[in-house]
């Protein structure tokens, strides 16, 4: 088992036309990601590396049997997109798309809550690298070689941090189970807490990894919750000791402007809620190395 | 994007919330001529700024006569303010508002936030205004009301009501608190603000509900929408050097140290920046050239760090997912052939691509070090501006 995704998973493209799309669903395929189809409005009837494009996510779903999506879409049509996806019953949803304004997601999240919650679309990002579960299935932009397969639950806002952790862990030859991106933006799909509930439950994954930086709230509810419910073996980072306060530090949601919000802080907030924290960026892999030999 | 309290004024009061009488001034003879039409006998000019606490920074004063308006905006032209918002820099002064003086009664906070947790828009409130929010927040944080807008029906007006009454504001006057609410809350969200602050609003002597500051943020991501709205940026109250690069699609930010930055992603920029710390160095910037980096950008990267005359070493870290190293590279090799860089580069690349990114820097016949890991990475960079710094330049040779 993994989360969200495995080798079985029927996935859409949605905005497959587009350069970054094509190139990006090429390597999924190469992975061995299921790719089935495509949706570009204005293009059902074509084909993109031997994937029928449809017009409409619903009618992607009813002829190939669709439910986990990949939203490539252009910024000022994405929230669109993704409600689509949520409305056609898609069970999965990764939304790569940067530059979402905070608002349209506001509604996004709210249009989703309209579901009961056994039919309800679970989405990761916007402004995510996306999920992968090595060896089975990469629904993103991550280089795939990077993962190898294994039991650490990687969940992080950066997907290039994310990248860095990932291939840190390779170098000790340890793998992860499936690595999530809830991305950049202040307003996302899925919290830390989410996905954190399901590496808990999960059989595969034994120690969990979250690499977070500053601003907002959910690294100190992510420790709240580990706290209180995470029985497994949790490591952290925190990007931005640096970071002066009140400044964007690129992620629209990088910035610290509350409390709690610093990556002292957080370092902080984790270590008292029993997270081995790795101090500098350079150690994530050793950090996990360390706490796996204890566990 | 920020903008200034009289243009924040206009937009909040095209949506229904009063204002105070003002005029804009460019000069002090202007602001005097403003006091004038505007008539009166007590006028306020406030020097535009993109920060909070004016105030006791001078940057708010009280008049009674034509010259104490001319006095007074004389000083503030061309000032540098500093507050507590500005950093130690300050911020130019080119433009003052100048308005009626207002009886105030009570003074009231007021802020519409995108709040992260809910993942909604809340309104802040308390009696305590004119204090800073997190003044409030330290010292009477049980005067705070707040309210979450569920965003399928908007903010109601019993929210409003709800927030009047906690407020302690007499019946008479909860109508003008609905409509002053309700205002902000449409001009927030038609607008695409990340914040809309109304620090005092004010209560007067005559009974009235009045916005005497206001401070407005719109969300950057939105800006295409509004066209109208990205016309009232002020580059003046911007680092120069973050102006040139938001133009250039660039995320930058200046920061003090002499290393400079050039990664891709936000988190692995600023997670660059902590192993420079860590290494001994200081950061000079934090620069996230973002996914699908062509050469030209990276090239422009390269430009933008180095119009900052403290950078001594310049480290390239990409990661690369949406990326691909030989761009990158290709990125490197032409900006260091077009720009005569004479500062070590330290080059760490990794992910798609990686072995033709390599190449490509390797066959170039560049003096570019080249580094494995993060933590190598930062270390030569490290290491190459010691000894850039004490002008052994023999560091470059080693490729």
């Amino acid at each position: 088992m993994s989360i969200l995704i495995d080798e079985t998973t029927r996935v859409l493209v949605q905005g497959i036309t587009g350069k970054m799309a094509r190139f990006h669903t090429r390597d999924m395929i190469n992975y061995g990601t299921n790719v089935v189809s495509g949706v570009v409005p204005g293009k059902g009837g074509e084909t993109v590396d031997g994937l029928p494009v449809f017009d409409t996510v619903e009618e992607a779903v009813r002829e190939t049997g669709a439910e986990a999506s990949l939203v490539f879409v252009p910024p000022p049509f994405a929230a669109d997109s993704i409600m689509e996806a949520a409305d056609a019953r898609i069970r999965y949803c990764v939304c790569i798309t940067d530059g979402i304004p905070a608002q349209d997601m506001i509604r996004v999240k709210r249009y989703m809550w309209r579901y009961p919650k056994e039919r309800r679309m679970v989405l990761t990002g916007p402004n995510c690298a996306g999920t992968i579960s090595p060896g089975k299935a990469l629904l993103g932009i991550m280089p795939g070689h990077i993962y190898l397969k294994g039991p650490v639950g990687l969940v992080t806002r950066s997907g290039t941090l994310g990248y860095e952790a990932a291939s840190q862990l390779k170098e000790r030859g340890i793998g992860v189970s499936t690595s999530v991106g809830i991305g950049g933006d202040p307003i996302n799909g899925s919290s830390f807490k989410d996905i954190l509930e399901r590496f808990q439950s999960d059989d595969d994954t034994h120690v969990i990894g979250l690499i977070g930086e500053i601003g907002g709230p959910q690294e100190a509810e992510a420790a709240e919750y580990i706290r209180d419910h995470v029985t497994k073996p949790v490591v952290a980072y925190v990007a931005g000791l640096t970071a002066p306060k009140g400044r964007t530090m690129g992620h629209a949601g990088a910035i610290i402007s509350a409390f709690g919000e610093s990556a002292s802080e957080k370092v902080e907030i984790l270590s008292a809620a029993g997270v081995s924290v790795a101090e500098h960026p350079a150690e994530m892999g050793a950090t996990f190395a360390r706490v796996m030999e204890v566990a | 994007m920020d903008i200034h309290e009289y243009q924040a004024k206009e937009v909040l009061a095209r949506f229904g919330v009063a204002v105070p009488d003002g005029a804009l001034a460019y000069s002090p003879e202007q602001a005097a001529y403003r006091a004038r039409e505007l008539g009166g006998e007590r006028w306020v000019v406030k020097a535009q700024v993109h920060a909070g606490g004016r105030g006791k920074a001078g940057g708010v004063k009280v008049c009674d006569s034509d010259s104490e308006i001319h006095a007074a905006s004389e000083a503030m032209f061309g000032m540098r303010l500093v507050t507590h918002q500005t950093g130690p820099q300050g911020k130019g002064v080119y433009r003052v508002y100048v308005e009626g003086a207002v009886p105030i009664a009570r003074e009231i906070y007021l802020g519409l936030v995108l709040d992260r947790s809910s993942q909604r828009v809340m309104i802040v409130a308390s009696a305590e205004g004119g204090m800073e929010i997190e003044e409030i927040s330290a010292r009477k944080p049980d005067s705070i009301v707040r309210a979450v807008v569920e965003p399928a029906v908007g903010l109601r007006d019993f929210q409003c009501r709800q927030i009047a009454f906690k407020l302690g504001i007499e019946a008479g006057m909860v109508q003008q608190m609905v409509r002053t609410l309700q205002g902000c809350y449409r001009a927030f969200t038609e607008l695409d603000a990340t914040m809309v602050e109304v620090n005092p609003l004010v209560l007067t002597e005559d009974h009235r509900v009045i916005a005497l500051d206001a401070k407005m943020t719109l969300d950057d991501n939105a800006l295409f929408r509004h066209p109208q709205i990205s016309e009232l940026r002020d580059k003046s109250q911007e680092d120069p050097r973050e102006s040139r690069a938001s133009d250039r699609g660039l995320n930058y930010v200046g920061l003090d140290g002499n290393i400079g930055c050039i990664v891709n992603g936000a988190g692995l920029a600023m997670a660059t920046m902590d192993t420079i710390k860590l290494a001994g160095g200081e950061p000079a910037n934090f620069l996230d050239i973002g996914g699908g980096a062509t050469p030209e950008r990276v090239a422009k990267a390269f430009r933008l760090v180095l119009s900052d005359k403290n950078v001594q070493a310049i480290l390239v870290n990409i990661f690369a997912g949406i990326n691909r190293c030989d761009w990158v590279a290709e990125g490197v090799v032409q900006a260091m052939r077009d720009i005569e860089i004479d500062l070590p580069v330290i080059v760490r690349l990794a992910g798609t691509n990686v072995e033709e990114g390599q190449k490509i820097l390797a066959k170039s016949g560049l003096p570019i070090i080249r580094a494995k890991t993060l933590n190598e990475a930062a270390n030569r960079a490290v290491e190459a501006w010691r000894n850039d710094a004490s002008h052994d330049v023999t560091m470059r040779a080693a490729l």
